[in-house]
């Protein structure tokens, strides 16, 4: 049997908390005994009210993995319990306990190789975005498509810095706007389908890792257009959320 | 010691009985989806349920010998690791009582293993005695595909990714092996009520 020590919580020290959009933000942490992460996990979040009731929830963590201070992405849910508080109320030098990292499968590392082919609908960008600062800051020019399906162009989070990162060496990241039309010139709007992926690439025949993250059935619909696009299942990796 | 209070955070109080909601969890009225990959989608027609491993011959059930047999309704309450619980959630399917009658085995321990290649560990003797179920039915309907359809199995009283989507057959074993979330640093039992999330819990 594998045997690890176990996840202790640490009381966690908020070092930053930045507005990514109107409802998302992120906050950069200190915590006791960290050791770095793999791209795509995620960190358990415990708070405890002054009755002793506690409410416990997951978020991805978006930073690069080993060079970075390990910061999450909360995106606010209007009749949420966590989000709320931990995007309207939290302030920098406020203590959260967290656990983690956690997360083996939805895990990416340049030595993993490529082609990448990444999909986020809203907030799922996340853990994508932990991928690609990682790829950045290893210099990879490992073939990599993402695709983020967005409301509107003030939805779209980490978009400044992701213009920066591409395109070029080997990255190509494109934006889909559900409820908006595209900003940029030849952008895409409305929902992912057969034809943005396909225009996306890379296709089955060079058997890219993929990585999709985001509600229930964005989730479903685009692995289930990729399966059916003749990629191998076994190298789709999914990870889907509700409300927190 | 008692963990830090949060500052800032009351929290909010659902109005059910705390006794139904292990710690750590919230209640939810959706039915949230969690699986690592994309939905499988086996045919019917090409669907069995296998019971091997350390068994003296093992069985093996086509979809319509699995709806021949003894169909149970249940109604239970479910717990994600993930933090969700959903109450009095209603199935139908067959109790594994059923499934395992026959089956003479000195094994303590199961892999149960499904389409798209998902195992999960569960003790045999939590698996027995009205405690688990091959499920094809959520809410009176077909269970979906994309929570486990056409039958997964049912086994509320662990966490719910021990309730293997997709399922296909059981393999049972002397030794316990840990499944595919478990070598993945989630507990090997998973007892919701212990809060057995991860290894070392």
């Amino acid at each position: 049997l594998t045997t690890r020590a176990p996840l202790r919580w640490e009381v966690a020290r908020v070092l930053e908390a930045r507005a990514e959009t109107a409802t998302a933000r992120t906050l950069v942490l200190d915590i006791p005994g960290w050791h770095g992460h793999r791209a795509g996990q995620h960190i358990d979040v415990r708070l405890t009210a002054p009755d002793g009731y506690q409410a416990e929830r997951s978020f991805s963590l978006a930073s690069a993995p080993t060079v970075d201070a390990p910061a999450i992405t909360i995106e606010r849910i209007d009749d949420g319990e966590v989000s709320p508080y931990l995007t309207e109320v939290v302030v920098e030098g406020d203590e959260l306990e967290v656990r983690g990292p956690i997360g083996g499968p939805f895990t990416w590392t340049v030595r993993d190789g490529g082609p990448l082919l990444l999909v986020a609908g809203g907030s799922g960008l996340v853990p994508l975005m932990s991928m690609l600062r990682h790829r950045a800051r290893e210099a990879s020019t490992i073939d990599t498509r993402a695709l983020i399906s967005v409301r509107t162009p003030a939805d779209a989070m980490y978009r400044a810095e992701l213009l920066e990162l591409g395109p070029r060496d080997g990255l190509d990241v494109r934006w889909t706007y559900t409820r908006a039309p595209a900003p940029e010139p030849g952008g895409w709007s409305g929902r992912v389908d057969a034809e943005k992926l396909a225009a996306l690439g890379p296709g089955p025949e060079a058997s890219p890792r993929a990585f999709i993250c985001g509600p229930t059935g964005f989730v479903e619909t685009v692995a289930n257009l990729l399966v059916d696009a003749g990629h191998d299942p076994g190298r789709i990796r999914t990870e889907r959320f509700g409300p927190v | 010691m008692s963990p830090p209070i949060t500052r800032g955070f009351f929290g909010r109080r659902s109005d059910v009985d705390p006794s139904r909601v292990p710690p750590g969890q919230y209640l939810t009225h959706d039915f949230p989806v969690l699986s690592y990959g994309p939905t499988p989608h086996t045919p019917l027609d090409e669907w069995t349920f296998t019971i091997d491993g350390a068994v003296d011959g093992g069985s093996s059930w086509t979809w319509d010998e699995l709806m021949a047999l003894p169909q149970e309704m249940f109604m239970v309450d479910i717990h994600c690791v993930t933090k969700w619980s959903k109450l009095d959630t209603t199935w139908r399917g067959v109790s594994l009582d059923t499934l395992l009658e026959r089956v003479d085995t000195e094994a303590e321990y199961v892999t149960a293993w499904s389409d798209g290649g998902y195992t999960t560990n569960v003790p045999l003797a939590d698996l027995t005695d009205g405690k688990a179920w091959i499920a094809h039915e959520f809410a009176g309907e077909p269970l979906a595909p994309e929570h486990g359809g056409p039958a997964r199995l049912v086994v509320p009283h662990l966490y719910f990714w021990k309730s293997a989507k997709w399922v296909r057959g059981l393999t049972l074993t002397l030794e316990d092996e840990p499944g595919f979330w478990e070598v993945n640093g989630y507990h090997d039992y998973g007892d919701p009520w212990r809060e057995q999330r991860y290894q070392g819990d």
